[in-house]
């Protein structure tokens, strides 16, 4: 099998600017087919701008981002939508659609790209929403949600229609243990079970560990280190070492760029 | 000094022209997207009850108002020339020519117009545009075609219903009240209002003030700086914006249908 048929998405020498600021230089990420890889990293590394550049909402600086052979900013509009239809993404503030209810939101996805009748689509977001926990929630209106519910409910539309790529945005964050150590079985099943592709944004590290076989670290716009979680966790990178222990003193600032605290406070107001 | 003057002009020009060019583009996407009737018909018939139906009111209560007023300073003054009994064909030919289309318009702006854009931009801020695209589906059909079609749609029955129940209220206070002979107050307007003159050109720029104004409310949303500060400055300037576009074109529309140019 050549790497081409063994990867999913390609990234190649990806640069990306927002406005003056570096988010990426020259970065490479393979991420395989069938498996669940990790992207990981502090605040502000650009982890979610990363997702956007594979779903196309964004474009790079120079690069190519390939997702299943075909090079993402290179497509038409009706060839990338086309695509997107094969790609779940489950946004970190869920994204929901406020003017309908739970259910209508996992149902859309099936009623734009099928044809199937009513009572299947209703069996499916029955299905959908029983594996987040939210079957009884159907009838209830997004505001009427938790932080924590509505990112469950959106993880169901993101698979409605058991899609090739999966891309969980922070699936980990606002869910209580419970929700929490479910959301991690059922990423793990769902690739299993269905043999898609997941691409996992977190910096939760014992749950991203858990169930990722592969782990990319970024900080500072490059790779700082990848692996399977094993190799992740015990690497003697300083820099790998104090992220995924999450120890406050070492090489990653945990302060964003400025200049020194003693000097900005005598400075006064001009 | 001159210089840097001179250069913030050339980029404040430039930026301009972006925007336009991008509205622009934006127009003829929406505009050309292929319509799935069978998935986009229900949408229009949603937004035709949200942007027109819902402006009901407030167009038929101004559209009364006006009328009245009409009526009582057209009789204060045709009455020193002993010409009351015209008082049926300044009303109307005042309300379909200029005051319906424009009034119509200008509180259609004001009431549909910020409505649409401050929805489409708390749409784009809760990341709901993003995800009908991540779903695979264009929010230009989805959202905002839809709802360009519903204004075009809405704007000139919403001017047609104002100038009525404008004449409406005009014929209350002027032959009810002042006691304008209502035979000389309706004959007169039937003879002087032509359908295709008066009548059509109205409804022409109506047709035309509601393209602007959606065109401007859909664009200001989809284009606003996804922030609650950004959202109000959108808003803003829909407002803004088309009642300029209204007066503006309204002259020059009007310089062209009844100006004998």
């Amino acid at each position: 099998m050549s790497d081409s048929d063994k990867n999913f998405i390609e990234v190649r020498d990806l640069t990306f600017y927002r406005g003056d600021r570096v988010i990426y230089q020259n970065v490479n990420l393979d991420i395989p087919k069938g498996k669940i890889t990790a992207i990981m990293g502090p605040s502000g590394t650009g982890k979610t701008t990363m997702l956007r550049l594979i779903g196309g909402q964004l474009k790079p600086d120079s690069g190519t981002v390939k997702v299943d052979g075909k090079h993402i900013p290179n497509l038409t509009r009706k060839e990338l939508f086309a695509l997107r239809s094969r790609m779940g993404m489950l946004f970190q503030s869920g994204a929901l659609f406020t003017d309908v209810s739970v259910f209508e939101n996992v149902a859309f996805p099936l009623r734009v790209h099928t044809d199937l009748p009513e009572d299947m689509i209703r069996d499916v977001v029955l299905m959908k929403l029983h594996a987040v926990g939210l079957r009884g929630a159907r009838d209830l209106m997004p505001n009427e949600l938790s932080g924590g519910m509505a990112r469950r409910v959106a993880l169901a539309r993101a698979i409605a229609l058991d899609p090739d790529l999966v891309m969980y945005d922070e699936p980990f964050a606002g869910q209580d243990p419970v929700a929490m150590g479910v959301v991690v079985q059922l990423i793990r099943l769902l690739n299993d079970a269905l043999g898609h592709t997941s691409i996992i944004v977190s910096h939760d590290v014992a749950e991203t560990a858990s169930i990722a076989d592969y782990i990319y670290v970024l900080a500072d716009g490059e790779v700082i280190g990848q692996g399977t979680p094993d190799e992740v966790l015990h690497s003697d990178s300083p820099r790998l070492k104090q992220f995924m222990q999450g120890l406050p003193d070492g090489p990653v600032p945990f302060h964003f760029p400025a200049r020194d605290l003693c000097d900005d406070l005598l400075a006064g107001v001009k | 000094m001159v210089i840097q003057a001179l250069r913030r002009i050339g980029s404040k020009g430039v930026s301009f022209l972006e925007t336009f060019g991008a509205s622009g583009m934006f127009l003829f996407q929406s505009l050309f997207a292929m319509p799935n009737v069978r998935n986009n018909f229900p949408l229009l018939v949603k937004q035709i009850y949200s942007v027109g139906v819902m402006s009901l009111i407030i167009i038929m209560v101004s559209g009364f108002f006006i009328g009245m007023v009409l009526a009582l300073q057209g009789y204060n003054i045709l009455t020193r020339y002993g010409s009351e009994q015209a008082l049926g064909q300044l009303v109307s030919l005042t309300l379909l020519r200029e005051l319906g289309p424009v009034v119509a318009a200008l509180l259609f702006a004001g009431r549909a117009g910020s409505a649409l854009t401050a929805e489409i931009g708390l749409m784009k801020s809760t990341e709901q545009i993003a995800g009908l695209e991540m779903i695979g589906v264009d929010p230009l059909r989805r959202v905002i075609a839809p709802r360009f079609w519903a204004g075009v749609i809405c704007m000139p029955v919403l001017a047609i219903i104002f100038s009525s129940v404008g004449i409406w209220g005009a014929s209350l206070v002027g032959v009810d009240w002042l006691g304008v002979y209502s035979g000389s107050f309706w004959a007169n307007m039937q003879d002087s209002v032509q359908f295709s003159d008066d009548v059509l050109n109205g409804v022409i720029k109506s047709i035309a003030f509601g393209f602007v104004i959606t065109w401007i409310a859909v664009f200001q949303g989809y284009d606003t700086e996804p922030t609650s500060e950004g959202i109000g400055q959108a808003t803003t300037r829909t407002v803004v914006y088309a009642s300029l576009a209204i007066l503006g074109l309204d002259f020059i529309l009007t310089a062209v249908m009844f100006g004998d140019l």
